[in-house]
């Protein structure tokens, strides 16, 4: 005889356990520590911050380890430890121009003032498994030299300056916050540059590559691309100044595509923009691609029905927390829904095969 | 556990009052899809973080909260949002629903009839009836405020030359006070009429898709369907195994290699309590027996 399913909480707390011994692994194996993870897998902590919306590295390395390693089950840790923060207040915006750089790039002129840093890159490696790195792992220490004190100017702003670039108008406004406010479509720059920064970089990069592939192309050249530490300063209103509260490490691309005018605008270049914490290079190149495939309407071209042109199409589902949720919502138990469409599909099957029966006749 | 550093329902006070503005507004507008600065909770979206948001909104320590999905109280999920609460907010709770003042549901609505102590908080996954016919959000919103709900009523008549009845069993779109089209969340369409005419308050949240929406009490709810092609609220032909009920909406349960099946209440608190006052289907054993 059947007896109804029951025992679902008993079930749910051993499946934990043993998720958590599954976590730990072999016993005799030493344990990841928090330094370990911070340390030695940055990027992936970084990857974590910056799509968790919120910088900490401690917190982020904490995510990936309770997390077994599952950068998106860990940004979903870090979003929902982020909600249940106070708000403090905004911070001023950062000054990227006077950003402490470990590396800066330019594609699109041989050298500026600031130089050409290539800064810790795997751009040139040649991708061979280092075995040595299974072995001792010991480094040998990198040559040094004397910090540059030099100041990196923006590469754009040399364009600028011969008004060979769009103009990008400055504003005070205050942007959107999509984590406060439901988003509301069509959407300003500023809130599609928010969800870009925080969107999935598979999914952005995937965005990204299909403009290089013709589905809205823009020809994009890295005009500069920049990583480093950056001051955040907050005016405190106490004191009547702003002070610097602490230095977060964020990734900036700023492309350069050619634009050869439209109804509205000259003949000139135009800019995409991307701006990611952390070192992470392929989501800030891939954000300014998709920002500027999304500023046709803005810059009058042609909407040519490409999927990177779509802001909703976009927006609605660069977020790989509400897309995992809802793809792997479908484990859940369906079968009220499922039976109502055995039922319906029986009775369409029967009134399929009676009308092939008349027709038979 | 470290419960105490959360606030009373996990929300924090400011967030819950800017959901209950979300719900005053979705039932002074019945059936219009509110907008709400949804938060990421700590279960996945498309888990019924929606529900639970308005659960928490909603909730007093004073309340007795009961938690069902596809009927049954004992469902993984149910049971995890069951604990949220009793974890956060140290509510009651129970599996009764006569004695539940809020109650959160996936996928049904209870077979015993509510009343107009109770709340009925439904978890929806895509609050936009039109979203399959039209995918843009913004023209959708557009529809809904022209009333231009000629595409879903094409959908329909196309369902009927194609199968010969409209082709949809589950999330069955209905119109509201006789104004805007709603989705009903995933319910199968047997359970359809009750939700028109209902004492109780019944509240959708969606928090993926960041939309609240609701019916106040005795609010009219009508399935779309034709003067000719009436609205047909179906369910498996078949009494409940265990408990002999033939008005209730039925799950078919595989229960051997052969593919032999029976049928037992999806609700089963509602089989449970017709069992306890003796009741008894073709499968089923006699209570003080068991």
């Amino acid at each position: 005889m059947y007896v109804a399913v029951k025992g679902g909480e008993r079930a749910i707390e051993n499946a934990h356990a043993w998720l958590a011994e599954e976590r730990r692994g072999d016993p005799s194996v030493a344990e990841l520590t928090l330094d370990q993870i911070r340390e030695q897998l940055k990027l992936a902590v970084n990857r974590v911050m910056a799509e968790g919306s919120l910088f900490d590295p401690d917190l982020a390395a904490l995510a990936i380890k309770q997390a077994r390693g599952d950068l998106i089950e860990a940004i979903f840790l870090i979003r929902a430890y982020r909600t249940t923060l106070p708000r403090f207040g905004m911070s001023l915006p950062v000054d990227t121009g006077a950003m402490a750089c470990i590396r800066r790039i330019s594609a699109t002129f041989k050298d500026a003032p600031g130089g050409q840093v290539l800064g810790p890159t795997f751009d040139y490696t040649h991708r061979l498994l280092d075995f040595k790195l299974a072995a001792d792992g010991v480094v040998p220490p990198a040559a040094e030299a004397p910090p540059r004190s030099a100041p990196m100017p923006r590469v754009s702003g040399f364009l600028d300056r011969e008004g060979l670039i769009q103009d990008e108008p400055e504003s005070d406004a205050v942007p959107p916050d999509l984590t406060r406010q439901p988003m509301e479509l069509p959407g300003t720059r500023a809130l599609r540059l928010q969800a870009l920064t925080r969107g999935d970089e598979g999914f952005v990069l995937g965005m990204a590559y299909s403009t290089q592939r013709g589905y809205g192309r823009n020809h994009p050249f890295v005009g500069e691309l920049r990583i480093g530490m950056v001051a955040v300063e907050m005016d405190i209103p106490e004191l009547g100044f702003a002070i610097e509260i602490g230095e977060i490490e964020v990734t900036e691309c700023e492309t350069v595509n050619q634009f050869t005018g439209s109804k509205s605008e000259p003949p000139q270049f135009t800019r995409g923009y991307g701006l990611v914490m952390g070192q992470t290079e392929r989501k800030a190149i891939s954000m300014a691609l998709v920002d500027r495939a999304l500023r046709w309407k803005e810059l009058g071209e042609d909407n040519v029905g490409a999927p990177a042109q779509d802001e909703e199409f976009v927006l609605y589902h660069s977020d790989n927390i509400q897309a995992t949720g809802f793809l792997e919502h479908i484990k859940l138990p369906h079968y009220v829904d499922f039976q109502s469409e055995l039922e319906l599909v029986r009775k369409l099957r029967r009134e399929a095969s009676g009308a092939q029966a008349e027709a038979a006749e | 556990m470290t419960d105490q550093a959360y606030n009373f329902a996990y929300l924090d006070e400011q967030t819950k009052r800017m959901i209950r503005r979300a719900i005053l507004k979705g039932v002074a507008i019945p059936g219009y899809q509110v907008p709400f600065a949804s938060r990421e909770m700590p279960m996945p979206y498309g888990w019924g973080t929606g529900g639970v948001q308005v659960s928490a909104a909603t909730l007093t320590p004073e309340d007795t909260f009961k938690v069902i999905d596809q009927g049954a109280d004992d469902t993984t999920n149910a049971v995890s949002i069951r604990k949220f609460f009793e974890r956060t907010a140290g509510v009651a709770t129970t599996e009764e629903t006569a004695r539940a003042t809020v109650i959160q549901t996936r996928h049904r609505i209870p077979e015993e009839p509510l009343t107009e102590e109770q709340v009925l908080v439904y978890q929806v996954p895509i609050p936009e009836p039109l979203r399959f016919l039209e995918p843009s959000e913004i023209e959708t919103r557009k529809m809904h405020a022209l009333e231009e709900y000629g595409l879903m009523h094409v959908k329909l008549y196309e369902d009927i030359a194609r199968h010969g009845q409209i082709a949809t069993s589950y999330a069955y779109p209905v119109k509201v006070e006789g104004r805007y089209v709603m989705d009903p969340s995933p319910i199968p369409k047997f359970d359809n009429p009750k939700m028109s005419d209902n004492p109780a308050i019944q509240l959708f949240g969606a928090g993926r898709e960041q939309r609240i929406y609701a019916l106040p009490p005795y609010t009219q709810v009508v399935s779309l369907d034709f003067e000719d092609h009436p609205f047909d609220p179906s369910k498996a032909d078949a009494p409940c195994d265990l408990c002999g009920a033939e008005d209730s909406y039925l799950d078919e349960v595989i229960i051997d290699d052969a593919g032999g099946r029976m049928f037992v209440c999806s609700d089963t608190d509602y089989c449970r309590a017709r069992r306890a006052s003796g009741h008894v289907g073709a499968k089923g054993v006699a209570e003080d027996a068991a």
